[in-house]
């Protein structure tokens, strides 16, 4: 009995529980000791927890491009970064334009979907168009070749658009109608940050609802799980993955818009970081499966904006905020190490 | 296999993130010979070695700037300061034609390491114009003293470079901006003495230039008999300031002092305003954040926002703006456009001090002398006031300014002092 349980334990396990564990107790520690000080009151709490749902929203909507892509090629788009920003750079000058002729102040609700739309567009269209120059050439290569082919395709696109729209930043007007807050129990409540949670969740159910319940959602699940097969049975694959870049890259649109109304300026490299952080959503959910690219999405933004001050402040160490992205990556490399297949594992592949 | 994949990857990302983050500070090279064979009629005996320019070609002055990016308005200003000193001069050093030309330094270590590698490779350079931002200088101008340039930043301000006994300070290297200890004290005694404030809070992006001049500002702010409530720093890259703020919140300032740059200024600018607890708190930046490039970022909210710069005035000036408006169609775009001016001029006087002309034109200039001369620049008629160099390599004469932004207008209004 002991023998077999000293076979099956390696010392690699062992060290990595006693990582576990460390940070484990460091975030408990942590933790303690900040609401014993009793520095914060439960308004900023509250406040920074909406703040981290806010941005939880957009990081789930860019995940998603990664989850869908995944779950259908097997393969990371990390080009995906510059689908995100693609939109939301171009869509400023129709902004812009907007804001300067007053047309976005007198009529906001139909603004916002222009520059939505014309965002979403073009994030599609990149999309695609990255699927057909950058990948399909490539779809029978080993898996390594199109993964560094991303990356190329990710500095392309950077450059280009910098190429395009000048390396400055510029910002987006400020909508008079989201100006302001509610009061909610003698807490804040940004108009802002409701209109972005709001509206990720109705993305999110859209997507959803294409994925399960529309024809070419069904397609997608087919080809997810048998290329091959759901070839045979008369699926036309080419169009479906067309489809699937299409629809993320649309999906990465309408989050740089929820990304512009919480911080509105835009430049060529705005992608990075948000990109990186909803791949790591997208692997704590569940690579490939749609509710865990949002379930892990609201956990890191959550984690990232009450972080630092909950788990760091009362540890004494110095600028906690810097450290806000070492824990987003902190929790995907434990993540890779104690549940590899993320929360909610890959059930949008495994389903029979 | 393709958890493997991912493991790896995200390892990697991780470590190249790191990477960058902590740029390596290159270790300073003695200098490299840079003479080609010297002529029989001339015998360079400097220290560290002589430029020669042939009868015909140009003088070499390069440029380090940011030129590019964010931050890119504070390098084009500088080059545009540049070149219309160059068209003053007609165009040449001792009748050789001037060739100008640079890198882009990003505004950031990374990428002034880069240019440096690229310009100290370059043997015809004579003098450089450069960094724009101290984070820069930090990384290329021991790349650049090295190469035994005369380096003259019009822009870098962070005490350190010019700090005798200080590893960021190098042999060869001048500055026509002021020195920040001057500028945090005048930052300090205006938000003290004229906003009325006690209380106040600092943020710098840790970048050298922010790092020590919110250190000399809180200095000068307790001595006055303020209290500083917290000291704390941001990423340049950060969007989400939710947590910083929120943890200056907790000490009620009445003032928080950013002297950091664009984009992540912008940002705490914006989200201040949205934070419990900070709606009605001043803000105030400093040079790097003078630019229009704040009023398109921070939107309407940079309204009553102060920042410290330079003030610069005079016959001299008001008749260089006119060139500039000019030359490029525009008023300046930033604020260190003159200081550029001076710097360039600093340099020109050196050359033409030390230059040795041979009958047929061609010119010596010995590097060490070449330093040395530029070195004992003394009551030089600048367009910034008279300059005269200290040994370390400090040669503004400085006023320093508050202005306080309105939306939609730029630049912002002088208020202090009256």
């Amino acid at each position: 009995m002991l023998r077999t349980w000293r076979q099956r334990v390696t010392i690699t396990d062992i060290v990595v529980w006693a990582i576990g564990l460390a940070i484990a107790v460091i975030v408990v520690w942590g933790t303690i000791s900040t609401l014993q000080s009793g520095k914060y009151t439960g308004g900023t709490w509250l406040d920074l927890t909406i703040k981290g749902l806010a941005l939880g929203g957009v990081y789930a909507l860019i995940a998603m491009g990664y989850t869908l892509v995944y779950g259908i090629l097997r393969m990371i788009n990390f080009a995906h970064s510059e689908v995100f920003m693609s939109g939301p750079f171009t869509a400023v000058f129709l902004a812009l334009a907007l804001g300067q002729s007053g047309y976005l102040d007198q009529h906001p609700l139909i603004s916002m979907t222009l520059i939505s739309l014309v965002s979403m567009t073009v994030s599609a269209l990149i999309a695609i168009l990255l699927e057909r120059i950058a990948y399909r050439p490539l779809r029978n290569a080993p898996r390594l070749v199109p993964l560094i082919t991303a990356i190329g395709a990710s500095f392309f696109l950077q450059y280009v658009f910098r190429g395009l729209y000048g390396s400055g930043v510029r910002a987006y007007p400020t909508l008079a109608a989201l100006i302001g807050f509610w009061e909610l129990a003698g807490v804040r409540i940004y108009k802002t940050q409701v209109v972005v949670i709001f509206g990720a969740i109705v993305m999110m159910l859209v997507l959803y609802g294409i994925v399960q319940w529309t024809k070419m959602g069904k397609a997608m699940r087919a080809v997810s799980e048998d290329k091959e097969a759901a070839e045979l049975m008369g699926i036309d694959v080419d169009r479906v993955i067309v489809f699937t870049f299409g629809l993320g890259g649309a999906s990465a649109g309408a989050a740089g818009i929820l990304y512009i109304i919480l911080f509105p300026v835009v430049n060529f490299f705005m992608g990075f970081i948000p990109g990186l952080k909803a791949f790591t959503a997208a692997v704590l959910g569940g690579i490939g499966n749609v509710p865990g690219a949002f379930l892990g999405a609201m956990i890191l933004g959550l984690l990232e904006s009450v972080g630092p001050n909950l788990f760091l402040d009362g540890l004494g160490v110095i600028n906690p905020s810097q450290l806000k992205d070492a824990i987003a990556f902190i929790i995907l490399v434990l993540i890779l190490i104690f549940r590899p297949s993320g929360i909610l594992g890959e059930r949008l592949t495994d389903k029979a | 296999m393709s958890k493997r994949i991912l493991f790896v990857l995200s390892l990697l990302l991780i470590a190249s993130m790191l990477l960058s983050a902590c740029a390596p500070q290159p270790a300073a090279t003695e200098a490299p010979a840079m003479t080609e064979a010297p002529p029989a009629a001339f015998e360079c005996t400097d220290t560290i070695g002589c430029v020669t320019v042939g009868p015909s070609d140009p003088v070499h002055i390069a440029y380090l700037l940011v030129v590019a990016g964010p931050n890119e308005t504070l390098g084009i200003d500088s080059r545009n300061g540049i070149e219309i000193a160059i068209e003053d001069t007609g165009g040449t050093i001792l009748d050789h034609p001037v060739k100008f030309d640079g890198e882009d330094g990003g505004c950031d270590a990374g990428p002034g390491q880069a240019a440096g590698t690229k310009l100290s490779a370059d043997t015809t350079i004579v003098g450089v114009i450069g960094t724009s931002c101290s984070s820069e200088a930090r990384a290329a101008v021991p790349l650049l003293s090295g190469a035994g340039f005369l380096v003259v930043s019009p822009s870098n301000t962070a005490p350190d470079l010019t700090e005798p006994g200080n590893p960021n300070h190098y042999p060869g290297y001048l500055r026509t901006a002021h020195n920040d200890t001057i500028q945090g004290a005048v930052a300090a005694k205006f938000a003290f003495e004229e906003l009325g404030v006690k209380t106040a809070a600092t943020i710098h992006d840790g970048s050298l230039y922010a790092d020590k001049l919110q250190q000399v500002f809180a200095e000068n702010f307790i001595t006055m008999g303020g209290t500083i409530t917290a000291q704390t720093a941001v990423d340049p890259n950060q969007t989400d300031m939710s947590s910083v703020l929120a943890d200056i919140a907790t000490g009620t300032p009445e003032l928080i002092y950013f002297p950091i740059f664009l984009p992540a200024g912008g940002f705490i600018i914006r989200q201040a305003k949205t934070t419990p607890g900070l709606e009605n708190t001043k803000l105030m930046g400093a040079d790097g954040l003078f630019s229009p490039d704040v009023t398109s970022a921070a939107g309407d909210d940079v309204e009553g926002f102060y920042v410290s710069s330079p003030l610069l005035s005079g016959a001299a000036y008001d008749e260089f703006v006119a060139k500039y408006e000019a030359k490029f169609g525009k008023q300046p775009i930033s604020i260190f456009h003159a200081h550029a001016y001076d710097a360039y001029m600093i340099i020109k006087a050196a050359i033409e001090k030390v230059a040795v002309k041979d009958a047929d034109g061609t010119l010596h200039i010995g590097r060490q002398a070449l330093r040395d001369a530029a070195y004992s620049t003394a009551n030089h008629q600048g367009l910034t006031g008279t300059l005269t160099c200290d040994a370390n390599g400090d040669c503004a004469n400085p006023v320093i300014g508050a202005y306080q932004y309105h939306a939609g207008a730029y630049p912002p209004e002088l208020i202090w002092p009256k």
